[in-house]
């Protein structure tokens, strides 16, 4: 368990550790609200069925209504959860997850008996047995998930890795000044260029004007480490110059 | 520390969509199996994406692809290290009727202190009816019980001699027992995580009621039409509860007790599978106490004569206890040979 609450580092008998961000009881109980609209909502839906049955048999209308809403109550949370690995569609909207506490894979049984406890972990009103249970759990678990062994994690935003863009199509000017490539290799600490590969990495990630701000302090840094002849510095923009200096310390190890 | 990101990417990346690609293949359906090469496969690109993480980690630069390669070896360890696949629907209702029959005598000797506890709320609630029958209102607060028992009997033979008493509500009746039943039987077990008090509360209440409802009905000379009202329905349903309270009872020792050096998360996957064995053979002995609760409980004479009530109903609990203490017994011999 990792120091910090909203975190559960997991060790592989490999010796790998990953870690998992922790829901916290306002984003489930969101969640849990849109999955109890969308039961709502389908037993409106389905009451239409009803009415249909109903010229029929309204005892066997009244009976269906009775039992389909008792089955979907509780049916709906099972049967997603087992069918998506652990989300239903209000998890899913808020990007969360039911996992085994250990990293495992979700049994069936634990999804049966998590969502059975929800009968102790509504009460009295509002879910307040198992809010209270999970805002003082470590693990933020509820009584359900504690008798279950299974967490609610956030699911991290997945993407797939890609070449970034730090590859230069442009030629690199610095290029034609080996000197001056070897001095800045020697003289930038690899935090640094770590900085500066980052910073570019995250390019799309960094708001326009903090970008801007961010590559001139940057550039500025790397123009102070070394100076290149400003005739093909002249015409560089901050963010071009860190990308030749960058290319020029990494291009070194190739 | 991998100096040259873009090449560690380059070389690794057909490996992790490989690994993604076996892991989608998995995930999709609980049923689906790799063949031998495959596991073979799936375990080595497994090892290679772990070490791709462990190297990857200590180069904080690159978070987006940490986090990435995080996501699959833990999807992947769950795989790895998770138990057997899924079974069909089917397959698993036949496992079901000697799986609850099974995991019921596994803990029975939890079943007899849910029966005390049980017991000793009849014995309780016949008792303080009979010595204080003003007692009546706290100990059966439910209108319906709260007249003469020989006026109620009057009341249900004159209107089944007129015409059908459940005419037009049979299914609204069933189907009402079934889910609250279903509910109190759940709500029984889950009380579990009290460490077992809100179970045993629960158990010792109903059975105070109930045992206040024969006294009442006893000392009204109403035994056998009680018995025939009761036993029919109630020889399978007042079992269910008291299974309930058994896993309920489970529930609250794995938390309260230890067992040698196990901890408690262990203690609980250990008794998790027979949990939901217990509630899933309730449900189904529930749904059928309310199919005769509604369509032959409410039944009295001369509709339905009293024999014929509280003979169904010896025979449906004799058929119950041979259930459960009969059935997959050969397994269990199997087993210990």
């Amino acid at each position: 368990m990792s120091a910090r609450y909203n975190e559960l580092t997991i060790s592989t008998p490999e010796g790998v550790e990953f870690v998992r961000r922790l829901a916290s009881p306002v984003t489930r109980f969101i969640a849990l609200a849109v999955d109890v609209m969308i039961v709502s909502s389908i037993m409106t839906l389905l009451s239409l069925i009803t009415i249909f049955m109903q010229w029929v048999s309204a005892d066997f209308a009244q009976a269906f209504t009775i039992l389909l809403y008792f089955v979907l109550s509780i049916g709906y949370f099972i049967f997603l959860e087992a069918a998506w690995r652990g989300q239903t569609v209000g998890k899913r909207m808020m990007r969360l997850r039911v996992m085994d506490a250990n990293g495992l894979k979700l049994q069936a049984s634990q999804v049966v008996l998590r969502n059975l406890l929800r009968f102790i972990d509504s009460l009295p009103f509002l879910y307040f047995v198992g809010g209270s249970c999970a805002l003082l759990s470590k693990r933020s678990q509820r009584l359900g998930d504690l008798a279950a062994g299974t967490i609610v994690v956030r699911e991290p935003e997945l993407q797939a890795p890609t070449l970034s863009d730090l590859g230069q199509k442009s030629y690199n000017s610095f290029r034609d000044h080996p000197r001056l490539e070897a001095l800045l290799r020697q003289r930038v600490p690899p935090e640094s260029s770590e900085l500066a590969m980052q910073a570019l990495r995250r390019r799309e990630e960094l708001e326009p004007a903090e970008r801007a701000r961010l590559y001139r302090r940057l550039a500025g840094y790397f123009r102070d480490e070394v100076k290149f002849p400003e005739e093909i510095t002249e015409a560089l923009s901050d963010e071009q110059y860190l990308r030749n200096c960058v290319d020029t310390i990494y291009r070194a190890a190739k | 520390m991998i100096i040259d990101l873009e090449k560690f990417i380059i070389t690794r990346k057909p490996d992790w969509d490989e690994f993604e690609t076996m892991l989608e293949f998995l995930e999709s359906d609980s049923r689906h199996q790799l063949s031998p090469d495959e596991v073979q496969r799936f375990h080595f690109l497994y090892e290679r994406v772990a070490a791709d993480l462990a190297k990857l980690s200590v180069y904080a630069a690159e978070p987006k692809t940490k986090v990435y390669l995080e996501s699959l070896v833990a999807r992947g360890f769950g795989e790895m290290h998770g138990r057997s696949r899924g079974l069909p629907l089917l397959t698993r209702l036949a496992q079901l009727f000697t799986a609850f029959p099974k995991t019921f005598r596994a803990h029975f000797r939890l079943f007899l202190l849910v029966v005390a506890l049980f017991g000793g709320g009849a014995i309780f609630g016949a008792l303080a009816l009979a010595l204080d029958e003003t007692a009546k209102p706290v100990l059966m607060p439910f209108s319906h019980l709260l007249g003469d028992p020989s006026d109620r009997v009057a009341e249900e033979e004159a209107e089944a001699a007129d015409s059908d008493p459940m005419k037009g509500g049979k299914s609204t009746f069933s189907a009402s027992l079934m889910t609250h039943n279903t509910k109190v039987a759940i709500f029984t077990l889950a009380l579990g995580m009290t460490f077992g008090v809100g179970t045993g509360v629960i158990l010792f209440y109903n059975g105070a009621v109930i045992g206040a409802v024969i006294m009442d009905y006893i000392l009204a000379g109403e035994g056998v039409f009680l018995t025939g009202w009761l036993l029919p329905h109630g020889s399978v349903e007042i079992p269910a509860i008291l299974l309930a309270g058994q896993g309920g009872l489970l529930l609250g020792r794995t938390l309260l007790f230890a067992q040698g050096r196990q901890s408690l998360s262990q203690r609980l996957r250990n008794i998790r599978s027979d949990l939901v064995v217990l509630i899933s053979g309730i449900a189904v002995l529930l749904i059928w106490a309310g199919i005769i609760e509604s369509f032959m409980s409410q039944y009295h004479e001369p509709i339905l004569p009293y024999s014929v009530k509280i003979a169904f109903g010896v025979v449906q609990l004799l058929g119950l206890i041979a259930y459960l203490t009969l059935v997959g017994r050969k397994e269990e011999g199997a087993l210990q040979t």
